[in-house]
Formats: C-alpha cells, sequence, structure tokens
C-alpha cells in the first residue's frame, strides 16, 4: 500500500468517525440523556442557599443533601 | 481568606485563588504590552539596558498574558466548573494547592530569566529546562486533580465544558513535553533535540495548538458553563456541542504549517495546514453560534447585564477571528499578510475580543460567589469596564489591520525595472500613526483591568464583612 492510499484510508475513516458522532448526537434516543446534562450548570444551586429568603429549606452541610434537593426542585433524575 | 467562606462541599480557596492572580496577573501582562506598544511609538523608552529592551520584554508580555493571566483564569474557572457540574469537592486539596503555587512559581520564575535574556527562542515556549521541568510537574498535577475530580463525580455525565477542560489539559501535557523536549548543556542554556524545518514543524504544531486548546479549547469550557449561567439558561444545543467538541479536537492538530507558509517546509505540507485551517471555520462557527444561540430569548438581558455583555461579545470575536484565521491561512493571503502587524491584530481580536473577555465575563460572574456575594460591588464600573474593553480593541485589531495592510503592499511594492519601490524603514515610519492608535486601545485595556481590580476589591472586602458574625473595624 502505498503512502497516498493509506492517507485516503485514514481521510475515509476520519469522515465515518464525524458522521457516525453527528448520528449518535442527533439520535432521539440520547434526546433525554442530553437534556439532562445541559441542566447539569442549574442542579446545583448554591446561592440559593445563601438568600435569607429561601430559607425554608434546611441548612445544608454536605452534598448529599444538596443533591437530593436538586433532584427535587429541578427534576434532575441524577442518582 | 476568612474561614466564614468556606464552602461546606467545594474546596474554593484554590479557584479564590487564582481568580484574585487572574486579575493581578492580567494587570501586570498587558501593562507589559502597553509598554511594549511605546516601546514602538518611542524607541528611546527602552532605556538603552538589555532588561527592557524589546526583544526580551516581549516574550515576557505574551508570557504573563497567555500563561499567568489566561493561565490562572483557566485553572479556576475549571476548578469552580469541575466541582459544580460534577457536584463534588476537588480530589485532592494538597494537589491543588501545589498547582497553585507551582504555577506561580513558574510565572515568577519567567518574570526574572526572560529579562536577563535566557531564552530557547521557541515562540510562547521561551521559558529554559529546569521551569519547563517545573511546567511538566504542576501540569501533570493539575491533569491528576481534574481528571481524578471528574472520575469520582456525582452526576451520571460528564457536562460538555469539562469536556473542553480535560482535552485542553491533556492535549497541553503532550504538547509542553514534546515540543520542550532538549538537551541541558548548562543551568540555563539547552539545545532543542530538533532540527531544521522539522524543529519549525514541531515549534509550530505546538505554536497553533497552544492556542487551539490552551487558547481555545480551554475558554471554550468556560464559554459552556458561564454562557448558560449568565444568560440562566441551558446551551442551546447539547448535541451541537458534543459535534463541536469532537470535530474541533480533530481538525486543530493539522493547522499549524501554516504558521510556515513559504519556508522551508514541504509544500504539501503546507497546503494541508492551509486545507486544515479552512476546514477548521466549519466547527469553530458551530460553537460560537451554540453560545450565541443560548440567548435566544433572553437578548433583553444585555441591556442591563454587562457580564453578559462580556461573554457575548467575546463571542462576537471568537466568530470574527475564526473567520480571520483561516482566511489568513490561505497562501495567497498569507503572502500579504505575514511578518506583518496583521498577524498581531489578528492574535489580539483573539488574546482581548475572545479569550480575555470570556475570562473577564467569567470572573465577574465568578467572583461574587466565591466571595459570598450575589454581584459585584459595582455593577455600574462593570459597565464602565466593558466599553474600554470593547473600545480598546477595537481600536488596537482597526490600527493593526491598517498597518498591516499598509505593510504588506509596501513590501511587495517593485517599480519597472523589478526593484524595492521601498525600503524597509519607509515601512516602518508608514507605521508611525498605527502605532500610536494601538497604545491608545491598550491604554483604554489597561484602565478598564484597574476598574475591575478596584471592583474585586471592594467585593472581597465587603464579602468578608457581610459573612463575619463579629462586627470588625474597617
Amino acid at each position: 500500500m502505498d503512502t497516498g492510499t493509506f492517507r485516503g484510508i485514514i481521510t475515509g475513516l476520519l469522515i465515518l468517525a464525524f458522521i457516525g458522532i453527528t448520528v449518535w448526537a442527533y439520535s432521539r434516543r440520547r434526546k433525554p440523556d442530553f437534556d439532562e446534562a445541559a441542566n447539569l450548570p442549574f442542579a446545583d444551586e448554591d446561592e440559593l442557599n445563601r438568600d435569607a429568603h429561601h430559607s425554608p429549606q434546611q441548612p445544608k452541610s454536605e452534598g448529599d443533601s444538596r443533591h437530593v434537593d436538586s433532584r427535587k426542585n429541578k427534576g434532575d433524575r441524577n442518582t | 481568606m476568612s474561614t466564614a467562606l468556606e464552602h461546606p462541599t467545594y474546596n474554593y480557596k484554590v479557584v479564590r485563588q487564582f481568580a484574585i492572580m487572574t486579575v493581578v496577573w492580567g494587570i501586570v501582562g498587558m501593562t507589559l504590552g502597553v509598554v511594549l506598544a511605546a516601546q514602538l511609538v518611542w524607541p528611546e523608552l527602552n532605556l538603552g539596558l538589555p532588561w527592557t529592551s524589546f526583544g526580551r520584554l516581549r516574550p515576557l508580555h505574551t508570557n504573563a498574558v497567555i500563561f499567568a493571566f489566561g493561565g490562572s483564569a483557566l485553572f479556576a474557572t475549571s476548578y469552580y466548573v469541575v466541582q459544580r457540574t460534577c457536584q463534588t469537592r476537588l480530589f485532592s486539596d494538597k494537589l491543588a494547592a501545589f498547582t497553585f503555587w507551582g504555577w506561580q512559581a513558574v510565572i515568577i520564575s519567567a518574570v526574572v530569566s526572560l529579562p536577563l535574556g535566557y531564552t530557547t527562542t521557541k515562540e510562547y515556549a521561551e521559558l529554559e529546562w529546569p521551569i519547563n521541568i517545573l511546567i511538566a510537574v504542576v501540569w501533570v498535577s493539575y491533569a491528576i486533580v481534574f481528571l481524578m475530580t471528574v472520575k469520582q463525580r456525582k452526576t451520571p455525565h460528564i457536562y460538555v465544558a469539562n469536556w473542553f477542560f480535560a482535552a485542553f489539559i491533556l492535549t497541553v501535557a503532550v504538547l509542553h513535553i514534546v515540543n520542550n523536549a532538549a538537551i541541558p548543556v548548562s543551568a540555563m542554556y539547552s539545545i532543542s533535540i530538533y532540527s531544521g524545518a522539522i524543529d519549525a514543524m514541531v515549534q509550530w504544531w505546538y505554536g497553533h495548538n497552544a492556542v487551539g486548546f490552551f487558547l481555545t479549547a480551554g475558554f471554550l469550557g468556560m464559554m459552556y458553563y458561564f454562557v448558560p449561567k449568565q444568560a440562566e439558561r441551558p446551551v442551546y444545543s447539547y448535541r451541537l456541542s458534543i459535534v463541536h467538541f469532537w470535530s474541533l479536537i480533530m481538525v486543530y492538530m493539522w493547522a499549524g504549517p501554516h504558521h510556515l507558509h513559504y519556508t522551508a517546509l514541504p509544500n504539501w505540507a503546507q497546503s494541508l495546514g492551509m486545507v486544515m485551517s479552512i476546514i477548521l471555520l466549519a466547527p469553530s462557527w458551530g460553537g460560537m453560534i451554540n453560545g450565541m444561540m443560548t440567548l435566544s430569548g433572553a437578548w433583553h438581558k444585555l441591556r442591563t447585564d454587562p457580564t453578559l455583555r462580556f461573554l457575548v461579545v467575546a463571542l462576537s470575536f471568537y466568530g470574527m477571528s475564526t473567520f480571520e484565521g483561516p482566511m489568513m491561512a490561505v497562501k495567497t493571503v498569507n503572502a500579504l499578510s505575514h511578518y506583518t502587524d496583521w498577524t498581531i491584530g489578528h492574535v489580539h481580536a483573539g488574546a482581548l475580543g475572545w479569550v480575555a473577555m470570556i475570562t473577564i465575563g467569567s470572573m465577574y460572574h465568578l467572583i461574587p460567589r466565591l466571595f459570598g456575594r450575589n454581584e459585584m460591588y459595582s455593577v455600574n464600573l462593570i459597565a464602565v469596564h466593558f466599553w474600554l474593553a470593547t473600545i480598546g480593541t477595537v481600536l488596537y485589531i482597526a490600527a493593526m489591520w491598517v498597518n498591516g495592510i499598509l505593510q504588506g503592499l509596501m513590501w511587495r511594492a517593485i517599480n519597472d525595472d523589478g526593484t524595492l519601490m521601498y525600503t524597509f524603514i519607509e515601512s516602518v515610519e508608514a507605521s508611525g500613526p498605527g502605532y500610536i492608535v494601538r497604545l491608545i486601545g491598550g491604554l483604554c485595556w489597561v484602565l478598564g483591568m484597574l476598574i475591575m481590580a478596584y471592583n474585586v476589591f471592594m467585593t472581597v472586602r465587603r464579602g468578608e464583612g457581610a459573612r463575619q458574625p463579629l462586627p470588625q473595624t474597617a
């Protein structure tokens, strides 16, 4: 196999990889997972804890309790 | 730092340290840039001393803004984002503290060694071998802290920002180690193990990917967290962000040869670099559009939120410079633009418009939260900073476009008999007005950073005061 053929094969593989990633990313089956991932920056709202008017919540002292709250408040399915 | 600010779960101490140093090194690095800009207008400002000459201060400026300012910002935001989106504390507080002090030691070494004239002569990799070893150790520690934090995450997904940060950390480790492979000759002198055109290609494979991964992928990580946070809505398309990530990292690697058009590099490598640079427009704009469209339905926030304005204008400059870059990588355009001030203008459209603006926007979001406040001390001062930064960038890049095209055209102009129409010094004289405009743009930037420093200082002071249970003297 000469160098030109080898390069052609590599290029072809990269195109296939690109198409594969695109098809995978845009498949309907992945949508719920991606929606959940896209909301990760909001799944962890500890700014709320600092504000007095949000105080009905228990003061949180560890990660686990916040975790439960974020699941409750945001519909996040993280477990 | 007061212990009252400690977060119950997260390690905010190291984030605070890096965030404050981002502002400090930003002022230092940009002030050096202004000194250099002034030296190009008034050459006597080098004071006739070797330590303050242009050739020694210029690498100090680039190292200070890229690695000290940009680097500290990347450490701060990546440590913050990875904790917040993985809902877990940093893997190791001690190792994280080591990355902070180690990185500051690297910067101090640069501040001392570059003016003394120690240099490998490789652009953006000027530091000599003992410092390079320290960088490698700090960087590997950074990779361990970041990746192990991702590994122990409490969430099922790895948020896209963390993918970008991880790619940036891993790639910079590889780039740094490969490009700085050298044989030490004495304590502060080494010789690269590469030679000739291969040395040049390795250097620009490093140089361009320093742009692609340090100054792009890392800051895209910032973008994917702070733009949605500040706009208070999730990213426009998470699917697009995945395609954006993989295509960007696949294509960026191959664009380096465009720094070596019309040199001893084989012609096929130059053409390959050109073609890959043009292809790079697609993933770059994919990411830019994804960031911009995150604001759909929230554009009104720009009227009242100068922090969001910083983030959005950063994306605009990112779109602009990632269009300009592929265009300048076309060999015929490069024949005009290369070695002129156009290149410097292009770099600063990216460095000031994209990197610095996305950093500053992120810092204005981050700093109040790190110090227990909801907002910066003064939102109006953020707006003042925004306008200074925007006007400064526009003045800078417009001046360099004019100068660059002027120089390119003067250098290629020939008389009927084939002799050059202008001497080199004539093109330098013609560039004078542009250098003055560039200096004014740089001064706007430094002034803006000083305003930011004041705003940050007041935010930190009030934040600490507000969190203290006991009254204290002011």
